[in-house]
């Protein structure tokens, strides 16, 4: 086997593993995240795993950075206006 | 408990962990070599059940009722997630409004949508042939769909995604898969035994219930996904809680 490349692929996981731990802002960490989870789909893509290595790359690289985006939208929002006039909805046209 | 008592916690944890996990590596095969006892027992049964792709074959035939957890484990967290994020009392429901795209992200969609849909369903349709299978064509599936939100806008995947229909046939794919199990225990004396008849090796249709236990899958996955990232994306798209802090604890 292709010795170098799993070397190489799993070094890669390392640093965007460790990367990932150490950023701190759920936002930033999300882009980490599918970062990583694209490292993971290559290391098992080259220890011939395909089979989770596309599970890797649907879950891991796009639904769980969107989840975890979605929720730090939801959540950030709101000390946007927390003064008195209540929103009445014409902000959070941002998402595009 | 203070930031030092609990990294020294930790470190005592982790040196524990450390030490088994080095010393439960040291019985291991080494990496890389020639032989696979389990590989190649896997490989021979799934031989014999006609089934060309091995992951398939244990996923859904010699250890499907595996699957019936992992699959469960899906359906209770979208029922979950759906419970939790529905609307509050004090929740404002604001309508998404259209929104204008630059065009030639509305042709990159427009073109990618169809493929998309179209590799989901061939990723299904194909687990017990070829890496893939229900789980990872379904994720692809209802990943694909929310490219209408990339190209349209949030109103054009409203009107692609029957949230009810959607909820309905989640609950009839989960439930589908006890029902082939029982089916096996009826036809065959055990839960989720190969009962259907295995067809030719390497074609669409060969495998038994594996096609079918996989179509299933890919019907929940699909739904289930699309329901969760709909709640999801409600949350952070329509409803606002605008004045939560002053009506205090709700």
């Amino acid at each position: 086997m292709n010795q170098w490349l799993i070397g190489v692929a799993v070094a890669f996981v390392v640093l965007a593993a460790t990367t990932a731990v150490l950023t701190r802002d759920p936002t930033r960490q999300a882009v980490v995240l599918s970062v990583l989870g694209l490292g993971l789909a290559v290391l098992f893509a080259v220890l011939q795993a395909p089979d989770v290595a596309l599970s890797q790359l649907a879950v891991g690289t796009a639904l769980t950075p969107l989840l975890i985006l979605l929720t730090v939208r939801k959540v950030t929002r709101r000390p946007t206006h927390p003064d008195d006039h209540p929103a009445t909805g014409d902000d959070g046209q941002e998402q595009k | 408990m203070t930031a030092r008592a609990r990294l020294a916690v930790f470190l005592a944890a982790a040196a524990v962990i450390a030490a088994f996990f080095t010393a439960a590596c040291t019985h291991l095969p080494p990496f890389g070599t020639d032989s696979h006892p389990y590989g190649e027992r896997a490989v021979a049964a799934a031989l014999d059940r006609r089934t060309a792709n091995v992951v398939s074959s244990v996923n859904f035939d010699i250890r499907a009722f595996d699957t019936l957890g992992e699959e469960s484990i899906l359906f209770g967290t979208v029922l979950g997630a759906t419970l939790l994020l529905r609307r509050a009392r004090d929740e404002r429901h604001r309508r998404a409004e259209a929104e204008r795209v630059v065009p030639t992200t509305r042709l990159f969609g427009a073109l990618l949508l169809p493929i998309a849909l179209v590799v989901g369903v061939y990723v299904v349709a194909h687990g017990q042939l070829s890496p893939g299978g229900g789980f990872q064509g379904g994720v692809v599936l209802a990943t694909a769909l929310h490219l209408a939100y990339v190209a349209v806008d949030y109103r054009a995947l409203k009107k692609l995604r029957p949230l009810a229909v959607l909820d309905v046939a989640d609950s009839l794919a989960a439930a589908s898969y006890s029902l082939v199990g029982l089916a096996g225990l009826i036809a065959g004396g055990a839960f989720l035994e190969n009962v259907l008849p295995l067809g030719t090796f390497n074609t669409i249709t060969s495998g038994g219930t594996v096609p079918v236990l996989n179509a299933v899958v890919g019907v929940e996955v699909a739904c289930g996904l699309i329901a969760l990232l709909a709640h999801f994306l409600d949350q952070a798209v329509e409803l606002t809680d605008p004045d939560q802090q002053r009506y205090g604890d709700t």
